[in-house]
């Protein structure tokens, strides 16, 4: 009895088997023709003519893409997102998205561009198309005000506090390896170990920096800027040319208007401090 | 007490929009139970017919949506299956028709089995004085079925309910999603936030499932002083 039932089991899983090669097979095939311009239904044609454009953020990243307590989307990202619909002279319409399902929402065509604090990998270049950016970060060290780090050599020889898994940590051992890192799993406990006095500075995400140090006066972000920069973007579906080139012309047009400043002023500037410029997030007008 | 973490549920609109994603909640895991409900018995009776084919179409059915976790089956039919069939539905439609496929799978499940535990004299008696199928399915088997499938299909509601909860991964604005706005939305002004709004999402949870959970088990009471006299 016992033999029976598993080898019908055996059957039904290789039934599903099949079922998913055969879904995935027609995925491979059907991909090319859908990415194709004539039936694309995220093209700036296409978008005008449903007038509304179907843009990702996120929900629950203050100060990028965040709700209020009267429940609209507000943030750096979302302000851009408004700015965006307005140029096109179409409604805008918010889908909310995590950082892992920000790909397949492009993909599945549930939105047409993706503002949701979006950095640039070759990665992910691979499955999807980047615009020009409208942001920069980069590994910030951040220390105490009485004994501040400005400088990367001062960190020789010294614990450096960092969480595992960040840019931060990837940056530390590969480029300065003579430095000590101490690894934590969370944010919490870096930030407790570094007012514990267990390092002499942390490094993480510098945005994410000022926005702590600026509720935590005591400590400063003496290096605002560390190793290799990593740029924020707008994203489209691959193959997207139509929006893709769009969004780049309208991310010159905003930088050369000083757009990025002033949303900078507006969502940035109150999470961040007086510390920080808006050059050392916003990107330079050419 | 001006910082307390309490004030946060009371701030702007949000306690009117974390009720706004318990209705969005409520009214998915409504369609979706009274659709699959319909669905299940429908495909409960056909799983008691002799036709080997038709069963096995029927079980694969089941063990499909069975096995497979809700989480999976919501990114297939949200991410993966609009790519490849060209079908693109909102994301809480998607979501009821998950929930209802999946119940009615379930469901069909808990039907089969409460028909076959209907004692065997009651369907031979049926047959003796001459019904048909249709008349002993609609006059002898179902009634009796039903008391016995009732508590399953009450837990099978609270699951479901329950399990709206994972909808938030695929952009459904429910009451989890909703809370998590809130929270991050406060973290920097208000730490403690995050107990009370969780705190108050588990009460919805609670002041929704708890009934039901209860009338299951009085049913079930009930039902077993009737049949021991």
């Amino acid at each position: 009895m016992k033999k029976k039932s598993f080898a019908r089991l055996i059957a039904i899983v290789s039934v599903f088997a099949a079922l998913l090669l055969v879904l995935t097979g027609c995925g491979n095939s059907s991909k090319k023709s859908s990415s194709s311009s004539s039936n694309n239904p995220s093209s700036v044609k296409q978008i005008k003519k449903n007038g509304t454009i179907r843009i990702a953020v996120f929900g629950d990243l203050p100060p990028y893409g965040w709700v209020n307590q009267d429940g609209k989307r507000v943030g750096y990202d979302v302000t851009l997102a408004h700015q965006v619909a307005k140029d096109l002279g179409v409604k805008v319409k918010f889908v909310q998205v995590n950082a892992n399902n920000r790909v397949d929402a492009l993909n599945s065509n549930k939105v047409d561009l993706v503002l949701a604090n979006f950095t640039v990998t070759p990665e992910r270049k691979q499955v999807i198309d980047f615009a020009k950016p409208y942001m920069k970060v980069s590994v910030g060290v951040v220390s105490p005000k009485t004994k501040p780090i400005t400088s990367a050599s001062q960190l020789k020889g010294k614990n450096v506090i960092v969480t595992k898994g960040t840019t931060a940590e990837t940056y530390f051992t590969t480029k300065q390896p003579n430095t000590k890192l101490l690894k934590f799993d969370s944010k919490t406990q870096q930030f407790n170990a570094l007012k514990n006095g267990r390092g002499v500075a942390l490094a993480d995400d510098n945005s994410y920096l000022y926005a702590w140090s600026k509720d935590n006066p005591k400590y400063t972000v003496g290096i605002k800027s560390i190793g290799p920069k990593s740029y924020i973007s707008p994203a489209v579906k691959k193959g997207n040319k139509s929006l893709l080139n769009w969004t780049n012309k309208e991310i010159n047009k905003l930088t050369k208007q000083g757009f990025f400043v002033k949303d900078y002023n507006q969502q940035l500037k109150p999470y961040f401090g007086k510390e920080v410029k808006p050059s050392d997030i916003v990107l330079p007008t050419k | 007490m001006d910082h307390s973490g309490i004030s946060v549920l009371f701030e702007g609109t949000n306690f009117t929009r974390l009720l706004g994603g318990l209705w969005v909640t409520v009214k998915i895991a409504g369609i979706a139970l009274i659709l699959g409900l319909i669905l299940g018995i429908v495909l409960g009776v056909l799983r008691t017919f002799r036709n080997r084919l038709l069963r096995l179409i029927l079980r694969l059915y089941l063990e499909f949506f069975r096995i497979v976790p809700t989480v999976v089956l919501l990114f297939l039919f949200y991410y993966i299956l609009p790519k490849q069939l060209n079908f693109n539905l909102p994301a809480d439609q998607i979501a009821t028709l998950v929930f209802a496929l999946w119940v009615g799978a379930e469901m069909s499940d808990i039907v089969r089995g409460a028909l076959i535990s209907v004692p065997k004299h009651q369907r031979e008696s049926g047959l003796a004085i001459g019904l048909n199928r249709h008349q002993l399915y609609r006059y002898v088997l179902i009634p009796q079925a039903i008391t016995l499938e009732i508590p399953a299909t009450i837990n099978l509601a609270t699951r479901v309910i329950k399990t709206t909860s994972l909808l938030m991964l695929i952009s459904v604005m429910d009451v989890i999603n909703i809370g998590q706005q809130i929270i991050e939305a406060n973290n920097h002004t208000h730490p403690t936030g995050v107990f009370w709004v969780y705190g108050l999402i588990f009460l919805f949870y609670f002041l929704i499932d708890y009934p039901l959970s209860w009338w299951a088990k009085r049913l079930e009471k009930r039902r077993l002083e009737r049949t021991n006299g």
